[in-house]
């Protein structure tokens, strides 16, 4: 019984446990220097520029999942002017980064980020002022009503956001606080990665402060926070607001890689994105979205060098998600604890091995279905062709048709019984992991 | 410090054409245990509603010794030192029984809205939400999420919550509703334990723990108080006898 309480006592009882892990930080600082090295040309002496850029990508991606989560997760509210914050903060920082490269602003490089930060948080207190004066659904309401607006705002005030072509900058300003230029990708690259690890710590000690535990509070319950003497919407208002900082960190890291902001990083679609992460990666866990944001980014970037449909993979994904594992990818492993200190992992891997099997045959069913179908009209025009292992296949002849539709098909069924089958070990098993655990 | 008293001035409350509260004048005294009872729809939790500031009131005056109540937010009314209960359990079901006691702290040591502090460093505070833990009998369970406790701990934790945060006036809704008898009798001897020296107001239907705990009884129906006074006399009375026990009888 002990031991168990232990495990539990953990994350939830911070307040007894004075002990703090720093491993995982360590491994992730570690993991973000050492990587873009793995992909080094050491023949022509340089970094592989798409790594580095797809790095780069998932680090702003990650500092952005983890704010938007700030909101989403840890006080119940879906925001979808998320992208508004990281886009104007974006904005600020390439004028900042003009008139930096001008003389006019005497701020160097390392610190631009907490310069967009601050705009961020600037923007997030205007905006959360109005948002926050309603909760859940009306809240959502009010935040894609601030999106639509900044999206058109965007395209109408041509001083700030710079039209349709948006504000190009120049990051090479010239002051630094290490002598450094930024010319190569790769020193950007390490700009976010120490950006990133100052943003997440933040945001982890975020959680542990009397706000942050209230938001969580007023998700749960806001009208007993009220009855705790806490005004709810303050609460809201606060951590938005902080959201916003992060945000604007991202954004700033945004306007800094690729020199230019354009209307699309304020709109939605960035938002929604934000949303993906989360939800795919866990918003129920701090470190979700984490996963969320290298999941989606590699998507985006390795998935849609590969096809056409990428979006299609994605969108089926977050519904497989939301209707299956709601609580993410995260949510999905955390389920196995129980079950892991029961020592009874071991008898999971051959039902898994028989429900995945045919899993892994609807996979690619789905997948041959929708290239098909995709090859048939966009790819076609693009005159691109089918090919797999380097081989052609024709679309035009009934075997792949017949093939992905009998994959699809045939799985599913197989799938379904398979399904039913894993459900009982599993219930089966955590069922002797609740009894263990109380012995 | 000498805990506060609460008077009610005429106090109407309408929905809309109907009115549930019908002029209501009630004085709780400083440092008494006041029941309120009534039978069902008498309008008892409407006005435990009014009183702390979960509905506003139509018209008449609510005072916490001499700060008026009528008008003010539930957050504000509050910090003035009135706390209350709910018959529905009203919990943070997805935080700890420890982080739920915690937070029904933080306002009152100070906390308010800081992004500032580390909770786990807060030695006071732990040190303070354990030893309440321990007086509701909930040590054990601490690292549980507040939704997966039992029903009478739920209702343990409902209490603990309200007299959290140090107020002086506390308002316990149907506290023992659904318990049983073992564990209504633990319930009372928690409500006399932890409301030591402050002024309690609740709303009871078991009456065996309105006349083992309570020093005054005012008996509501329909909105209009008919009765007031200690145990002895409102047992007696012929009104109440009527109204309330016959309406039991039905």
């Amino acid at each position: 019984m002990s031991d168990a309480v232990e495990v539990r006592a953990a994350p939830a009882r911070i307040a007894t446990a004075r002990t703090v892990h720093y491993w995982p930080w360590l491994a992730a600082l570690l993991i973000s220097v050492v990587l873009p090295w793995l992909f080094y040309d050491w023949q022509h002496a340089r970094h592989a520029g798409f790594v580095v850029s797809v790095l780069s990508q998932t680090g702003m991606m990650i500092i952005f999942a983890l704010s938007f989560n700030m909101l989403m997760g840890q006080a119940g509210l879906l925001s979808f002017c998320h992208s508004v914050l990281f886009g104007l903060a974006g904005y600020s920082t390439a004028h900042f980064l003009n008139a930096a490269g001008n003389g006019d602003l005497p701020v160097p490089m390392e610190l631009m980020p907490l310069l967009a930060g601050l705009t961020g948080l600037g923007f997030g207190a205007v905006f959360g002022y109005v948002a926050t004066k309603q909760r859940s659904t009306a809240f959502a309401m009010i935040t894609l009503g601030i999106v639509q607006l900044v999206t058109t705002a965007a395209t109408m005030f041509h001083h700030f956001f710079g039209g349709e072509g948006g504000v190009s900058t120049d990051r090479m300003i010239g002051r630094s606080l290490f002598g450094l230029n930024y010319a190569h990708s790769i020193e950007v690259y390490y700009l976010i990665v120490a950006w990133m690890l100052i943003a997440a710590i933040g945001m982890y000690y975020h959680t542990s402060t009397p706000l942050g535990r209230m938001a969580n509070a007023c998700r749960d319950n806001h009208e007993r926070a009220q009855f705790v003497g806490y005004d709810p919407r303050m609460v809201r208002f606060v951590q938005f607001a902080l959201s916003g900082f992060y945000a604007g960190i991202a954004g700033g890291l945004f306007a800094i890689t690729y020199e230019i902001v354009t209307f699309d990083a304020v709109a939605a679609p960035l938002a929604a994105n934000a949303l993906l992460m989360a939800y795919i990666g866990g918003a129920t866990t701090f470190f979700g979205p984490v996963l969320g944001a290298i999941l989606i980014t590699l998507m985006q970037s390795g998935v849609s060098l590969m096809s056409n449909s990428w979006l299609v993979y994605v969108g089926v994904l977050f519904i497989a998600m939301v209707t299956f594992a709601p609580a993410g990818l995260t949510g999905i492993v955390l389920e196995h604890a129980p079950i892991a200190r029961a020592g009874l992992l071991r008898r999971l891997t051959r039902p898994y091995a028989r429900v995945l099997t045919p899993g892994a045959v609807v996979l690619i069913g789905f997948i041959g279905i929708v290239e098909l179908l995709s090859f048939l009209t966009i790819g076609m025009a693009q005159g691109k062709r089918f090919a797999l292992f380097g081989r052609t296949i024709d679309i035009y002849s009934a075997t792949p048709w017949l093939f992905s539709l009998v994959c699809l098909f045939g799985g599913g069924f197989w799938l379904s019984r398979e399904s039913r089958r894993f459900k009982r070990v599993w219930d089966s098993l955590t069922e002797i992991a609740r009894h263990g655990g109380t012995r | 410090m000498s805990p506060p008293s609460l008077t009610l001035t005429d106090v109407t409350k309408s929905f809309g054409p109907t009115e549930i509260i019908r002029g209501v004048n009630l004085n709780v005294a400083a440092g008494e245990r006041h029941a309120l009872i009534g039978p069902n729809g008498a309008g008892k939790t409407t006005l435990f509603n009014l009183i702390s500031g979960r509905f506003s009131i139509t018209s008449g005056e609510i005072r916490l010794d001499d700060a008026r109540l009528d008008g003010l937010p539930p957050h504000r009314i509050n910090r003035l030192g009135l706390s209350r209960s709910f018959q529905i359990t009203s919990i943070f079901h997805r935080l700890s029984v420890f982080e739920n006691i915690r937070c029904s702290l933080l306002w009152s040591r100070g906390y308010h809205y800081s992004f500032w502090h580390a909770l786990g460093r807060q030695r006071a505070l732990n040190e303070e939400t354990e030893r309440l833990l321990e007086e509701l009998n909930l040590s054990e369970r601490g690292d549980v999420q507040a939704g997966l406790l039992s029903y009478a701990e739920q209702r343990a934790l409902e209490i603990g919550m309200t007299i959290a945060g140090g107020a002086s006036m506390i308002l316990l809704d149907e506290p023992t509703a659904g318990m049983s008898h073992s564990e209504t009798e633990y319930a009372v001897a928690l409500i006399r334990r932890v409301t030591q020296g402050k002024t309690l107001v609740m709303v009871e239907h078991d009456m065996r723990v309105v006349f083992d705990l309570a020093d005054t009884i005012t008996v509501l129906v329909y909105g209009r108080i008919i009765a007031s006074g200690p145990p002895a006399e409102i047992r007696a009375n012929r009104a109440v006898q009527e109204a309330y026990l016959g309406a039991l009888a039905e």
